[in-house]
């Protein structure tokens, strides 16, 4: 799906650090991205990537000691890092949504599902009770629960992990807003269920006009989803792109070791090829190329940092990238 | 015991004053139990009265307020009691009894209660149940409540003060001990062990007690304090400790008469002492639990 | 539901039994039942006529049968002291106990659980590290110790407050006690704050793990993810997680609370069931002694009971019986 008008949100330039001890650890730096309106954009990465708090940090709730320390994020072209609190408060369930990973941890054990998403309405719209509690109802009716209405005096441990994590996204689908970001949302999930949930929230996104972020480990959810694909390692992103080009014709080493690491993306009878080493702990990066150490292609020129390029809608930061004959 | 045990004992060692040395409020915490402690076993050496020689007190001395002298130029500088008797080495005399009944109950509670806990967590099945509803049964009632019952039907007495406040105690300990060792059983390297024929003494001291140790640590710190608190309780009563065992609660109880005609100092300064050790064991003990942070509950 | 609260109930009656059993083995099998509890100045004759009523000559388990038959009819003996069924004189001193225990843990829960909030709050600002500090030194003050000094400094020094006993009865909606009367609010104060001090700490330190341990949860970030506001947050979605522990603690506390009334009475002379044990001991009255212990014992597994039914109420989880 291609995007029209303005972007609605523009991510510029930001770093997230975790002031500790032993210095400060960039979990973000230096990232820059742009969501167009009704795009889907898969945010890819290990663990530890810093994808999670790429997420946390458009939202304003990155815990302390961490701080989102510059940059820009334009929401509809305005700066959400300059907002108050109360302010940053009116954005978040209401234009921006949320969807967390482990659907078992993001409920309140003790609230009832419908206290729990009434207060979501009431948060943001002057409505009585009564018609929250409509609201609500069709939410539930909407991700598919059966008999919503019984189903709002019922408590979170009354429910599967895939109808919890429907719960969560009838949450946040209750103010349809203009972007939601999903971050691992089926990685706790059975593979059936992971399925059900990947097609009902792209569903939902089309059908309300919705930006999503999905943040994901996963290439292979992220391919069948995503319209473009963005790359994160140690903290910066390496490469974006089409999700076609991305996949099909990969730029940057680390996203090629992504991809053969994969076995449904590797052609029967050749072997899987996990990238070797570990990836670097954000407080000892390397500098230059933090994928230097476990790169094939590496060369002398990798301790400086690569820049950004730009070509034919695909970015990367590489010294040393693949190229492709089409390209 | 084997070079990597060690090797942990040493870590923990050296975590626990690494963490205490971080803590102003706990380092100095810690120097005042050190001079406490000291205080109390060279009692003797440094009173200037024996105050439990009859011989050597005076009936004419009682009652004198703070820095009085008497004939011979002794100064009391913390007062005398009702008998005549030098605060300052009535004090470290029951500083003496308080931490030794403190301590030593603490001490024998902690190595019953890590017997338990230990055959508890490593044979399961019914010893288990068997041993963790008496433990539950034990923590159901307030130690002050077990105590006074077995006091109240068994008199007062040194040993039996000593033996009702190791009642209360092991069951924590016992407690502790079974939920660190069940942590440290379900790894690996222990059904391993097991499997390679390795002795069941072995397992147990040699795996899973040094796993229990930073939980030992903390609530054997906490315990000795609640058990000095609950000994001076006891004997504030009358039904703790006999008056030839005069510990810090017994003095306190002397004075509490006196309190009301303005005699504070016989009370006050015992009390004072009383609360300095316990505080002082406290705060460490929490600075420990802190650096150690085993999620010990606050039950 | 129900089926847990019966569950729970007959785990009351057999840790009772239990009891019943250790209070009856303490008095007849390890000391001599006729020495503890015929008076030293009874005859011969009324001896033999207690020895018999108490079946002293029968075998053990027939003593604990008579032992329990008795119990359960409300008779614990005589005291030697009052010459009157030692029952009647717990039942007699009860209130003031009770009434000097709740007002003491209403100061706890209302001082410890804001203090708690705060300083869970604002974990290792300047104001937890008092807050704990201080926490700590209210558990280490020995309770005697702080209450005497309570009236060194309020009745003798400054001459406030009565420093002993308890003040006249009022009446209001058909209760008795001495909070509905000036004179007997100005007794209860300083027992009051004497009884809560220790539990004061307790309550602060139990909230405070509990909203530490709750505020880096999933669902809280959710909850702010949502826009909730953070006034929503702490007063709804982390204290209603609190809530079970503190009201599991805060019930058995109160148990706890009763036993250590015994101190609180002994230096305010406070006429409740606590000086009651201390002065029967010293008066080697033990009639009264075992009724005290059977009485306490009662009420205290009664308070659990009625602790774990009201922590199924606010805990859905055990509420609707099916947790998964």
């Amino acid at each position: 799906m291609t995007s029209i008008g303005p972007p609605v949100l523009e991510v510029r330039n930001v770093s997230t650090h975790f002031m500790t001890r032993r210095g400060a650890l960039k979990a973000v730096d230096d990232v820059s991205f742009t969501v167009g309106q009704r795009e889907i954009v898969g945010l890819v990465g290990e663990s530890g990537s810093g994808k999670s708090i790429t997420g946390f940090s458009i939202l304003g709730l990155v815990d302390p000691p961490g701080r989102v320390v510059s940059g820009q994020i334009l929401f509809n072209g305005e700066d959400l890092l300059k907002m108050s609190p109360s302010a940053m408060r009116t954005i978040r369930g209401k234009r921006i949504a949320m969807i967390f990973q482990d659907p078992m941890m993001t409920l309140n054990p003790v609230l009832s599902v419908g206290t729990q998403m009434i207060e979501t309405v009431q948060a943001h719209d002057k409505v009585s009770r009564a018609e929250a509690r409509a609201r609500s109802r069709d939410a539930l009716g909407l991700v598919g629960i059966p008999s919503p209405e019984e189903r709002l005096d019922a408590y979170p441990h009354q429910f599967s992990g895939g109808m919890r994590q429907r719960v969560a996204i009838a949450i946040a689908l209750l103010h349809r807003p203009d972007l939601i970001i999903a971050d691992e949302p089926t990685t706790a999930l059975d593979v059936t269920i992971q399925s059900q949930i990947l097609f009902e929230i792209k569903r939902l996104a089309a059908e309300f006009g919705m930006a999503l972020i999905w943040i994901s480990h996963d290439l292979g959810v992220v391919a069948a989803l995503a319209d473009r694909i963005m790359v994160m390692y140690a903290g910066r992103i390496v490469e974006a792109g089409k999700v076609d080009g991305v996949l099909s014709e990969p730029r940057h080493p680390y996203t090629s070791g992504l991809l053969s690491a994969i076995p449904a993306a590797v052609p029967r009878g050749e072997p899987l090829r996990p990238i070797p080493g570990f990836a670097p702990s954000p407080l000892s990066r390397p500098s230059g190329c933090a994928f230097r150490d476990r790169c094939v292609r590496a060369t002398d020129i990798c301790v400086t940092e690569p820049m950004l390029e730009i070509a034919a809608g695909r970015e990367f930061r590489c010294f040393h990238p693949y190229l492709w004959s089409a390209a | 015991m084997s070079a990597t045990a060690l090797f942990r004992e040493d870590m923990l060692l050296g975590r626990l004053i690494m963490g205490i040395g971080r803590s102003p409020k706990a380092v100095i915490a810690a120097v005042v139990c050190v001079i406490l402690l000291f205080a109390a076993i060279a009692g003797p050496f440094l009173t200037p009265q024996d105050p439990y020689d009859l011989a050597a007190l005076d009936i004419l001395d009682s009652k004198l307020p703070p820095g009085s002298q008497n004939m011979d130029g002794l100064t009391y500088w913390l007062g005398t009691d009702g008998q005549g008797r030098d605060m300052f080495s009535a004090m470290v005399y029951g500083l003496r009894t308080s931490l030794g009944v403190g301590v030593f109950s603490g001490i024998v509670a902690l190595v019953v209660g890590t017997v338990l806990g230990l055959t508890a967590a490593y044979f399961g099945g019914r010893i288990d149940t068997l041993i963790m509803r008496v433990v539950d049964l034990m923590l159901g009632f307030p130690t002050i409540l077990v105590a006074l019952m077995l006091l109240a039907l068994l008199g007062q007495g040194l040993w039996k003060v000593i033996f009702a406040l190791i009642l209360v105690q092991w069951a924590t300990f016992a407690r502790a001990v079974r939920s660190a060792a069940l942590v440290e059983k379900n790894k690996d390297y222990v059904e391993a062990a097991v499997t390679l024929g390795i002795s069941t003494p072995r397992i147990l001291i040699g795996h899973l007690l040094p796993n229990c140790l930073p939980p030992l640590i903390v609530i054997g710190m906490l315990q000795v304090a609640n058990a000095i608190s609950a000994e001076a309780t006891l004997s504030f009563l009358g039904i703790g400790l006999p008056i030839t065992e005069p510990s810090l609660g017994l003095l306190i109880a002397n004075g509490y008469q006196l309190l009301m005609s303005g005699e504070y100092w016989i009370s006050v300064y015992p009390g004072v002492l009383l609360l300095i050790l316990v505080f002082s064991i406290n705060i460490v003990g929490d600075r420990l639990r802190e650096v150690l942070n085993p999620r010990l509950g606050e039950r | 539901m129900t089926v847990f609260v019966i569950r729970r109930f007959l785990q009351s009656i057999a840790v009772l039994v239990v009891t019943a059993v250790i209070v009856f083995l303490g008095i007849y099998a390890i000391g001599d039942p006729a020495e503890m509890l015929i008076s030293p100045d009874a005859s011969q004759a009324e001896r033999a006529q207690v020895v018999a009523s108490l079946g002293l000559d029968k075998p053990l388990w027939e003593q604990f049968f008579t032992f329990t038959w008795n119990a359960l009819h409300g008779d614990l003996g005589r005291s030697f002291v009052f010459n009157r069924p030692s029952i009647a004189l717990i039942f007699e001193r009860l209130p003031a106990t009770l009434e000097l225990t709740l007002t003491g843990l209403v100061f706890a829960i209302l001082l410890g659980i804001p203090l708690g909030l705060l300083s869970g709050l604002k974990p290792n600002s300047a104001t937890d590290e008092v807050i704990m500090t201080g926490s700590i030194f209210g558990f280490s003050l020995p309770s005697f110790w702080q209450g005497m000094m309570l009236i060194m400094i309020f009745s003798v020094w400054l001459g406030w407050l009565p420093s002993t006993g308890r003040g006249p009865v009022g009446e209001f909606l058909g209760l008795h006690s001495s909070l509905f009367t000036l004179d007997g609010l100005k007794h209860l104060i300083l027992p009051a704050i004497n009884l809560s001090l220790f539990k004061l700490s307790l309550v602060i330190r139990l909230t405070r793990t509990g909203v530490r341990e709750t505020m880096p949860l999933d669902f809280v970030k959710f909850a702010r993810a949502k826009g909730i506001s953070e006034r929503r947050i702490v007063f709804v979605h982390v204290f209603k997680n609190i809530l079970i522990p503190l009201i599991t603690v805060i019930g058995l506390e109160l148990g706890s609370m009763l036993a250590f009334a015994v101190v609180t009475e002994t230096i305010f002379a406070w006429p409740g069931i606590g000086k009651l044990l201390i002065d029967s001991i010293m008066r080697l009255d033990r009639p009264v002694v075992v009724a005290y212990l059977l009485v306490i014992v009662s009420l205290f597994i009664f308070i659990n009971f009625v602790v774990d039914v009201l922590y199924s109420l606010v805990d859905p989880r055990v509420r609707l019986g099916d947790a998964s």
